[in-house]
């Protein structure tokens, strides 16, 4: 993992050159057009873009749901594209969480078996699963709806298990696709508090968005034109948005039960 | 992922979608006890049939005379038939040229009318024999005597009555030493047999034995004898006491070559055999049938499997995307699958098992075991064949693949 600098570790996302095209010949569309891009280690990153601009496609690219094309995606330092499906499984289970902008919950199964879930097939013992899913779920502030399954739950609850599920294997990357995409205001506010309060934390989060008030939340964004990155900003956060977040009242230390 | 993870994610697949399993269980109970019940009704019916020819006694043969063709249609070839007479009977019983006969008797068959007290039954076989066909044939008493040897030499007018005939005749009265009429003239009720059971279509309880001495004086006349009783000193003794049997009539009868032949012996082995034979394609004929059905419930399991993989391929997207290595994904189905199978089979064993307690047309099911472990075994088998492929085509899935799908 580290490079011959030890300070300086291997990027958590390094993609050079990637494409993605669907179809063949004459028919086929060009989602990526050759992307590079390093994510350092605790950055936190908007993707911008219209519908079409390939923003999704890279995103499913650093998900290791999808292969690009060509071109290298180099995750902490490891070629993804030299990984066997098992250990895809492995890399998708330990050190990615994604949440989707329609939740992709498991239907007519409680929030605590959804959150659960990437622990079993981590392996994770029973107890220490329960104990785990438990700390998330009260991460995202639904201790109180553990029983419930998806239909009882509201879009704003519905995402925050998810995002539970995605923070409980503790993984060093978060990917959210435009995950505030289904909710209303409110809902909103409570997912960009908890998306705040990890960065805090020092996880690596990368978002795609289109609306500027979640890319504000943002040190960096990211913007994407016909499969090309044509801007590229830092900036710093103004302490404003972090206390205008809507975070719950009592601060939860973020270690518990989501780090390993 | 241990094994009760996989089966406990098998049992809530199913448990959400309760009328599916339960139609698709459906199809597999049907299969596996129609199979059961099928099997247990050709082999019951073998059984019985088997049971009936047994209870006459394995190794009993009988000589017939041959009428067709007869003393007037073969006169003009001048080879005289000759006739089977209470001699022949007799001759069959000689330790040295016969030792593979235990015993013979002469056996001349006609029916009568009988009146008792004004009231007139028909009896629908009566016998007239000697005391041996009593041991030949397997008849034993239940009340007073039977007749004796000097009751055939005597030619006394003795009757031994079958109790369907006791009960026709006499009803709840004693017939011992009763008289009756037998085509008129009288006879005295020495004994009654003990029930037979019947064998299919004639009642073998409804019968009258007599001295066959009085039954030719008085009844029929001195013509050929219907028939002749031989018992082989075992059952498997049979083929060689018909060799002799046939050795001895044929000097008796002066008879070179097999044309010639007056007479005819049928044992019961040949006529278990042919039985057999018959039931067997029978059970063959019914567990096809069965099998077929079988087979239509495991294209069901096949069909829900791919139904079910197919509605829920954007779940296995999901499981995948959070890390669900594939093994995982083809045991949660494949345990689904088997799962289905092994509940219906189950059940259908034991529906299968529960019916073949009932007679079915008559038939008293005999479960056969091989047939209850075949078809469990055969649905398991399509639970795992079947519902495998789905599961590893939903397994082998790309995650962004399987979200997409609506």
């Amino acid at each position: 993992m580290t490079g011959p600098q030890p300070p300086r570790p291997a990027p958590v996302i390094d993609v050079r050159a990637a494409t993605k095209s669907y179809g063949r010949g004459a028919a086929s569309v060009h989602a990526l057009r050759g992307v590079d891009l390093t994510i350092e280690s605790g950055e936190y990153v908007a993707i911008m873009g219209s519908s079409g601009s390939g923003k999704s496609t890279l995103m499913n690219l650093l998900g290791c749901l999808d292969v690009p094309t060509s071109g290298r995606y180099l995750l902490d330092g490891l070629d993804v594209g030299r990984l066997d499906e098992r250990q895809l499984a492995l890399v998708r289970n330990r050190r990615i969480g994604f949440v989707f902008q329609s939740f992709n919950l498991i239907p007519r199964t409680s929030a605590l078996a959804q959150v659960e879930l990437p622990l079993s097939y981590a392996g994770v013992r029973a107890r220490e699963r329960r104990r785990r899913a438990l700390a998330a779920l009260e991460l995202v502030g639904l201790a109180d709806r553990t029983d419930h399954a998806p239909n009882e739950l509201s879009g704003g609850q519905q995402q925050r298990v998810a995002l539970a599920r995605a923070l409980v294997t503790a993984p060093a990357l978060l990917l959210a696709d435009e995950p505030t995409g289904n909710l209303d205001s409110h809902s909103t506010a409570d997912v960009l508090g908890i998306l705040d309060r990890l960065h805090d934390a020092g996880r690596t989060i990368v978002i795609i968005t289109h609306e500027d008030e979640v890319a504000a939340r943002a040190e960096r964004v990211l913007r994407l034109v016909d499969g090309l990155v044509v801007g590229d900003h830092r900036r710093t956060r103004t302490p404003a948005s972090t206390s205008a977040s809507g975070a719950p009242p009592r601060p939860v230390p973020l270690d518990e039960g989501a780090r390993r | 992922m241990n094994p009760v993870e996989v089966l406990r994610f098998a049992v809530l697949g199913l448990a959400a979608n309760k009328i599916r399993t339960a139609l698709t269980m459906l199809g597999v109970l049907i299969g596996v006890g129609a199979v059961i019940l099928l099997v247990a009704v050709g082999n019951g019916s073998s059984k019985s049939v088997q049971e009936s020819i047994q209870r006459l006694g394995t190794n009993l043969l009988t000589v017939s005379h041959t009428a067709g063709g007869g003393r007037f249609g073969a006169a003009g070839q001048g080879s005289a038939l000759k006739d089977l007479t209470p001699d022949d009977a007799q001759a069959l019983v000689d330790k040295t040229s016969a030792p593979h006969v235990r015993s013979a008797a002469p056996v001349q068959t006609t029916s009568q009318s009988i009146t008792y007290a004004g009231q007139s039954v028909t009896v629908s076989q009566i016998v007239g024999t000697t005391p041996d066909w009593f041991d030949t044939t397997n008849h034993d008493l239940a009340r007073g005597s039977l007749f004796g040897t000097e009751d055939v030499t005597a030619r006394r007018k003795v009757a031994v009555l079958g109790s369907t005939t006791v009960e026709n005749v006499f009803g709840t009265e004693d017939a011992i030493d009763k008289e009756i009429l037998i085509g008129g003239i009288p006879f005295r009720v020495a004994g009654v047999l003990r029930t037979k059971g019947g064998n299919g279509a004639a009642d073998s309880d409804d019968t009258i034995v007599m001295p066959v001495t009085t039954m030719r004086d008085s009844l029929t006349g001195y013509g050929s004898l219907s028939s002749i009783a031989i018992r082989a000193t075992s059952a498997a003794d049979t083929v060689l006491a018909q060799d002799e049997v046939t050795s001895i009539l044929n000097n008796r009868h002066r008879i070179t070559g097999s044309a010639q032949s007056d007479f005819r012996i049928t044992n019961q082995q040949s006529l278990l055999s042919a039985n057999d034979e018959a039931d067997k394609t029978f059970t063959v004929l019914l567990a096809a049938v069965a099998a077929i059905s079988l087979l239509v419930g495991g294209i069901g399991i096949t069909n829900i499997m791919l139904v079910t993989v197919a509605e829920r391929t954007r779940e296995i997207g999901i499981r995948k995307a959070i890390g669900a290595p594939r093994g995982a994904i083809l045991g949660q189905f494949l345990a689904e699958s088997t799962l289905l199978s092994v509940l219906g089979g189950g059940l259908g064993v034991a529906a299968g098992l529960f019916a073949a307690r009932f007679e079915v047309v008559g038939i008293k099911p005999v479960v056969v075991p091989s047939s209850v472990l075949g078809s469990f075994a055969v649905s398991v088998a399509i639970g795992l064949f079947f519902g495998g492929y789905p599961a590893a085509r939903a397994a082998a899935l790309r995650p962004i693949e399987a979200l997409r799908h609506e």
